[in-house]
């Protein structure tokens, strides 16, 4: 496994990582202990038997391997390339004691890879029940609800208000760390299970509140998507992006490509991208790719970025300057950005989420010549939907309130991902969707 | 895909389009919009829902950029890739008194349905509708025929009283007591006009266009400053009050890719050429 060379990969939109060869695979496969009690299971938010598809990879059964990974997630191929392994299967995988741990996101990826080539063969559905259920957005959590519900035998349909299905996993994560393709074809795998999927329906909007609720069954997963907006001055002026917007133009609607595709974006020639997280990253690396020189912001030190490690080195390694303990207060320019001014923080204390708080160090004052700056600050949950909805109990940040199953204050309603967690992972977006899916089953079973 | 039934040309550049989309045609009120991407390389781009028939809504469009020219090249018949909406907030109708709708330019596309429904809620419906010249005057019978009464004007006196749709508003407002004014069109037009409104305290609600591209609240890209608070067009709107919106940054963020907007039309006006691609099927 490798990555491609950075002067190289700085140019395009394909894929870092090149993933395993399948000798690489076998041999990789061939370190795992086969714990009888296997952590890694444990570590996992969507409980896949990991010891059993590593086993078959080892016996270099690769049919058999991508078929134990289906069973329990239909998205193998999106899990082994974002989940962040190094804190969940990797993580307590028991020979990361003494040894490097098994490289269970890169056979995931590499199983799954190879199914999707080799053996489109899929899990068994069981006998249609006549219930109806609809999925709202077609994100990780909703493809996932998706996935379960269909196989349990009932009628499924997802709507998405956006042309294209998989949301953030489309929008959001760029091509570089997860190709489109793939995608493209784990949503068709979960349509091939039976469920229907309405593109262009924004539910609230282009379906009624009321049909919705008609459904025998509701999944709410409609996500994290409301972009955050630091509020200091300057944030409006022609330059200025939520990282949404930023990585929308380019990963759904192909700013890249422009004018081949229709869709502008601007190419700063200096860019500062504002947070710490992968989404940051995201940003930042895409910004390098469009041919800027990218500054990146963050207001607590680099131990404390929300990002993966193996996202915080891939833009280091792609030329991306750090500025860390470093908050901006306001961006410059008449019209359109011409810097931003920042000042240098200290980190003392923790602060409620139990990170050090950082404090402005007064007369540490400085400004970073740019003519872009996308803020990567966070999102909270999209509260278009479920506003509308009557009776919808939601906490204080937006969020639908849910029990462990994904149960909301209305019976036959239910959610998971983002808009009941708030931002997320994907796979722990997935692991909420399939607890709620085995409720909702249940439910529908009169169990 | 969405099919067009029936495109027609109504001015120089202004088409009128009936699209099939079911789902937006059920739950279509005044004041909203939809979102539309011609084919898989296309930008999203939103525009007001004009009417309602059916399964149907009407789009009324000046081709003035790559996309809208794009669209005009079309004809009933022909299809587009994805159409959704209604996307944003309805207008706010409720039986007011007297209500005056403003409609200038293409801007007078929105007007009949506001019109309508604030006929049937039984407000005086005044009409102010203003173009350039008479040629460029649009949907008169239409407004006609739902208004109590009806203004034109044109900038050069070709039609109806020479000059501005705010000339006509202040006039009435001088006259009579007006409860409610809506006001939609060009940017510019819609800051002039809405300052003829506050001396008077009159609620003005404008229907802000800035750029967009999801539609749903999730890029920030229509961002507009309302009020002192950024507010997203898309959903928090389009409709605002007037008194309250910051229009030149309105008219600032509107030219963000104005480099870009220009590249894409010559590129297209360049295709068609080479093309040997003419005229549109329109009726």
């Amino acid at each position: 496994m490798s990555d491609r060379p950075v002067d190289v990969r700085i140019k395009d939109f394909r894929e870092v990582d090149c993933g395993l060869s399948s000798a690489e695979a076998v041999a990789e496969a061939e370190r795992c202990l086969q714990c009888k009690k296997p952590l890694c299971v444990t570590g996992c938010p969507v409980c896949i038997d990991i010891p059993a598809f590593i086993r078959e990879i080892a016996e270099s059964n690769f049919s058999a391997a991508a078929r134990a990974l289906k069973e329990q997630n239909m998205l193998p191929a999106i899990c082994g390339r974002v989940c962040p392994q190094e804190t969940q299967c990797e993580g307590v995988c028991i020979l990361g004691n003494k040894e490097t741990p098994i490289r269970i996101g890169a056979l995931e990826r590499f199983v799954a890879d190879w199914g999707r080539e080799n053996d489109p063969s899929l899990p068994e559905t069981a006998k249609p029940t006549g219930k109806r259920v609809a999925v709202v957005g077609s994100g990780p959590a909703g493809l996932t609800a998706a996935a379960e519900l269909a196989r349990a035998g009932h009628a499924v349909t997802i709507f998405e208000s956006l042309h294209e299905a998989g949301g953030v996993l489309t929008y959001g994560i760029p091509a570089f760390r997860l190709p489109k393709d793939v995608v493209k074809a784990e949503v068709e795998q979960v349509l091939a299970l039976g469920a229907r999927l309405k593109k262009n329906h924004l539910v609230g909007r282009s379906v009624g509140v009321d049909e919705l609720l008609g459904y025998d069954a509701v999944f709410l997963a409609t996500g994290a998507g409301l972009p955050a907006f630091m509020g200091i001055p300057g944030e409006n002026k022609n330059g200025v992006y939520s990282a949404n917007e930023f990585l929308t133009r380019v990963n759904l609607m192909h700013a890249e490509a422009f004018p081949e595709f229709d869709t502008p974006v601007l190419h700063g020639a200096r860019v500062a991208v504002i947070g710490g997280g992968n989404v940051a990253m995201d940003s930042a690396r895409v910004a390098r790719r469009l041919g800027a020189k990218v500054s990146l912001i963050y207001r607590r030190g680099e131990e404390e970025m929300p990002a993966r490690k193996a996202e915080v080195l891939h833009a280091k390694e792609e030329g991306i300057e750090f500025f860390t303990c470093t908050n901006p207060t306001q961006i410059l320019g008449e019209q359109c950005v011409t810097g931003i001014e920042c000042v240098k923080m200290s980190l003392c204390g923790l602060d409620a989420s139990g990170r050090p708080s950082p404090e402005p160090i007064e007369g540490s004052e400085f400004t970073l010549d740019v003519d872009m700056a996308i803020q990567a600050i966070g999102t909270s949950p999209n509260p278009l939907l479920v506003s509308l909805i009557p009776g919808l109990e939601r906490g204080w940040k937006g969020n639908v309130v849910v029990d462990e199953n994904g149960r909301t204050s209305i019976p036959h309603v239910y959610a998971g991902g983002d808009i009941a967690t708030g931002a997320a992972t994907v796979i722990e977006a997935m692991g909420s969707a399939k607890r709620a899916a085995a409720a909702i089953d249940a439910m529908l079973k009169g169990e | 895909m969405y099919t067009i039934e029936l495109a027609t040309r109504l001015a120089d550049r202004v088409y009128e389009y009936w699209i099939r989309a079911p789902q937006v045609a059920q739950h279509a009120r005044a004041g909203q919009f939809l979102i539309v991407r011609l084919h898989k390389k296309g930008e999203r781009i939103p525009l007001t829902i004009s009417a309602v028939r059916g399964d149907a809504v009407r789009v009324i469009f000046m081709a003035v950029g790559k996309t809208t020219e794009e669209l005009a090249t079309l004809g009933a018949g022909d299809s587009i890739s994805d159409v959704v909406g209604p996307l944003g907030k309805p207008s706010e109708i409720e039986n007011y008194g007297t209500c005056c709708v403003i409609g200038g330019g293409v801007g007078i596309a929105s007007t009949p349905l506001i019109a309508k429904e604030l006929k049937e809620a039984g407000n005086h419906v005044i009409g102010i509708i203003g173009a350039r010249s008479a040629d460029l005057l649009i949907l008169e019978d239409e407004m006609r025929e739902i208004c109590d009464e009806l203004y034109i004007t044109t900038d050069d006196g070709s039609k109806g009283v020479h000059g501005f749709a705010a000339d006509v508003l202040k006039k009435l407002l001088e006259e009579r007591k007006i409860d409610r004014v809506w006001i939609i069109g060009p940017a510019i037009m819609m800051k002039v006009t809405s300052g003829a409104t506050v001396p008077y305290g009159v609620k003005t609600y404008v229907s802000l266009n800035p750029i967009m591209v999801d539609g749903t609240g999730m890029c920030g890209s229509c961002r507009v400053t309302v009020g002192g608070e950024t507010k997203f067009a898309c959903v928090d709107g389009p409709e605002f009050d007037a008194h309250q919106v910051d229009f030149n940054e309105l008219m600032q963020r509107q030219r963000i890719y104005t480099t870009q907007e220009k590249e894409s039309l010559e590129r297209f006006a360049e295709h068609r050429c080479r093309c040997g691609e003419g005229g549109h099927h329109h009726e």
